[in-house]
């Protein structure tokens, strides 16, 4: 433990903000998984330094878990999922980057409004990047309500969790093992239906654009 | 250590149940097979709750699975419905089946599923671990995804992708506030994996830290209130409820969003102990004020008989959150009574709706007609059931409304005139379908198979049976869990 721990943790934190902007005004899929696939990477990278700082087993444990799942697993699943429904070149037409910006750095401000009271009570080294956390919560928050095809409202869906999990690092140092280990075995079954169910919507839509699924409404 | 043979088979039947029918497939038996393991975890559930009733709550493994009278009663409530609706989808699954909207693959999914959904609810309500409990959350949602989109129709698949989407987002919100309430914890517990279990957290609730452990359960409660259903979150239950088969609209509306509320009960309990103030109360009684009024109004204009029970849905599990949000012995008391014959009473009702809805061939409420002539039993299953989820006397549901309207008229008057206009404007909507569905000339046709009709007037009867007189040790066991929420 020095005094670059610190430093370097906020350096991965702010790479985290910082992708998770970059994930809001991204327009192509593949892009898209790769940048989540960089979260992930920063997210490990963020872990690992506060689990060497404070000699947290455990912490070294979820480290490695997340370089598996969120750094290998999911988008190698994401890259067979896009490349099996031919959508890979996929571009998202999104009207407003500016503003979808601006609304993010609003909500940057509020993430860091509402974590301040609570974050000084933390004992964790970490503990300025709750506010962070939280920000990169309501980013990809705010990237599922914009899109409006499947495969990047998933995505927006996993950068939440990876969101969380930095929540849980920086407030405290990571839940219990337990509970890590349900949450990241939920993600991926969450993972394996949400491939079965875009593949039923194809087959139903000939199309992934969730337009289509506006249908049920109070008339 | 009496509890632990019980409680593991509550969760050994339906794993096994789970793995047998996804690995025997859809052979002519697998209803009776899912029956079978249905009947075999009542079995365990009934064991479990003898074992607490005569040696009070226990802690096992650890302290990581925890039964009091809380949770006993909704184990067994739990099975109980989960029995009964196996039984009705014996039926009605193959009847479907011929009707080709499903087939042997999708019969295999839904039996597996069906299991595993039990087992996740049932791991959420006996866990002590309060991560564990978002775990099984979690799983039980993914559970049901596949089977509300399993008739593959567009609007299933809509309908299964809304569900997906905004639980995902709710019970990612409750991750956060599960987050913020270890953080709380770990400053008090310390870091083990013990600071999550809520026995411990329960000791030391009043040294919580005031600040985190309220913004910890606003996020709880948004999380898990999504579950529930409470207004303004409310949006994927009723195309879920609507376009799923009907048996998984009896367990969505009947089981799962009573332990979404069991999850916001156990937290306000930690949540009130903490602040010492009535904050956790007035934001449940807020919330469920609004889905009380908002679902009222929303039930007068609904074309689907299955969309019209699920606001239905959302107007009772409202009023069951503003009973626990105003607290004290006996709007807890009416709280709990009121989950247990909603419980039965709306899954009775989604029996009924089933095989009306098989037999007219259609969800739309308006050329559903006469079922009265053509099926008498259908036809007062439907319309015992609607009097009695209205609140008619002298069923149980009236027993329980009685009791919150009688507590709120004392302690938040204000709130009794939207809840009377709410329990008013639902009545006109509900009883006015309901009767002309019922009543009149037959457009129906007769079903395939013989419906299941028993667990309709089982649950049935339970309902009036608690509105006229509860046993004494069941009133007992009510009052030591109100006690416990205090």
């Amino acid at each position: 433990m020095n005094a670059y721990t610190g430093q370097i943790v906020n350096f991965f934190a702010a790479l985290l903000l910082l992708i998770a902007f970059a994930m809001l005004a991204q327009r192509r899929i593949i892009s898209l998984i790769n940048l989540f696939a960089l979260q992930g990477l920063a997210l490990v990278g963020s872990t690992l330094t506060v689990a060497l700082a404070t000699a947290q087993t455990h912490l070294m444990y979820s480290a490695a878990i997340t370089l598996v799942l969120k750094v290998a697993v999911l988008p190698y699943i994401l890259h067979r999922l896009i490349r099996r429904l031919n959508v890979k070149w996929d571009i998202e037409t999104l009207i407003n980057i500016p503003t979808m910006m601006l609304i993010g750095i609003g909500l940057v401000i509020f993430a860091f409004n509402l974590a301040l009271p609570i974050s000084q009570f933390s004992a964790s080294i970490a503990r300025g990047t709750l506010g962070i956390a939280l920000a990169c919560v309501l980013l990809s928050f705010l990237m599922m309500i914009t899109r409006s095809k499947a495969v990047p409202q998933v995505i927006g869906f996993l950068a939440m969790e990876n969101g969380l999990f930095f929540a849980a690092t920086s407030a405290t140092y990571g839940m219990p093992m337990v509970v890590e280990l349900g949450i990241a075995l939920d993600v991926l079954v969450g993972m394996v239906i949400l491939g079965v169910f875009m593949f039923q919507i194809r087959e139903q839509f000939d199309s992934l654009d969730i337009h289509h699924l506006e249908k049920l409404k109070e008339d | 250590m009496d509890a632990l043979p019980p409680l593991l088979l509550l969760f050994v039947c339906p794993l096994a149940g789970s793995l047998a029918l996804a690995l025997l497939g859809a052979g002519n038996r697998a209803p009776e097979l899912n029956v079978a393991f249905s009947l075999a975890t009542f079995a365990a559930s009934v064991w479990l709750t003898v074992d607490i009733i005569s040696g009070g709550s226990v802690v096992v493994f650890d302290d990581q699975f925890f039964v009091d009278p809380l949770n006993v009663f909704l184990v067994a409530l739990t099975a109980f419905v989960g029995l009964t609706t196996s039984l009705f989808s014996r039926p009605y699954m193959r009847i479907e089946r011929e009707r080709g909207r499903m087939t042997a693959g999708r019969l295999r999914l839904y039996h597996s599923m069906y299991q595993a959904f039990m087992c996740t609810m049932l791991l959420a309500l006996t866990t002590n671990n309060m991560g564990i409990l978002w775990v099984a959350m979690e799983a039980a949602t993914l559970a049901t995804v596949l089977l509300v989109s399993v008739y593959r129709t567009a609007a299933s698949l809509e309908a299964a992708w809304k569900y997906f989407i905004l639980c995902g987002v709710g019970i990612a919100q409750a991750l956060f506030g599960t987050i913020l309430l270890y953080f709380a914890a770990e400053r008090v517990l310390g870091a083990e994996g013990n600071a999550l279990l809520w026995t411990h957290l329960n000791l030391v609730k009043g040294h919580l830290e005031p600040a985190i452990m309220s913004l910890a359960f606003v996020f709880l409660l948004v999380g898990y209130g999504t579950k529930v259903g409470l207004v303004p979150l409310h949006n994927w239950l009723p195309d879920a409820h609507a376009e799923g088969p009907t048996p998984i609209s009896a367990v969505l509306s009947g089981l799962l969003l009573n332990v979404a509320l069991y999850c916001v009960i156990r937290m306000k309990v930690l949540t009130d102990g903490a602040l010492g103030t009535h904050f956790a109360g007035n934001m449940m009684m807020g919330f469920g004020l609004l889905s009380v009024v908002v679902a009222a109004f929303f039930l007068s204009r609904q074309k689907d008989i299955k969309r019209m029970f699920a606001y239905s849905s959302i107007e009772h599990m409202g009023l069951m959150t503003f009973a626990f949000g105003m607290g004290g012995p006996i709007a807890n008391f009416a709280g709990l009574l009121h989950m247990t014959v909603h419980s039965l009473i709306k899954s009775a009702i989604f029996f009924a709706v089933g095989h009306a809805a098989q037999k007219a061939g259609t969800q739309v409420m308006e050329d559903i007609r006469g079922l009265m002539k053509q099926s008498p039993t259908v036809g007062w299953g439907l319309l015992l059931g609607t009097i009695a989820i209205l609140g008619m006397p002298p069923f149980g549901v009236f027993a329980s409304e009685f009791l919150i309207l009688t507590t709120a008229m004392r302690e938040h008057a204000w709130a009794t005139p939207f809840l009377l206009l709410a329990l008013g404007v639902a009545f006109a909507a509900v009883f006015g379908r309901v009767q002309s569905m019922v009543f009149g000339d037959s457009s129906v046709k007769p079903l395939a198979h013989q419906p299941a009709l028993v667990p309709v007037f089982v649950h049935l009867g339970l309902g009036l049976m608690l509105g006229l007189y509860i046993p004494p040790y069941l009133a007992r066991w009510y009052e030591q869990a109100a006690k416990l929420i205090g």
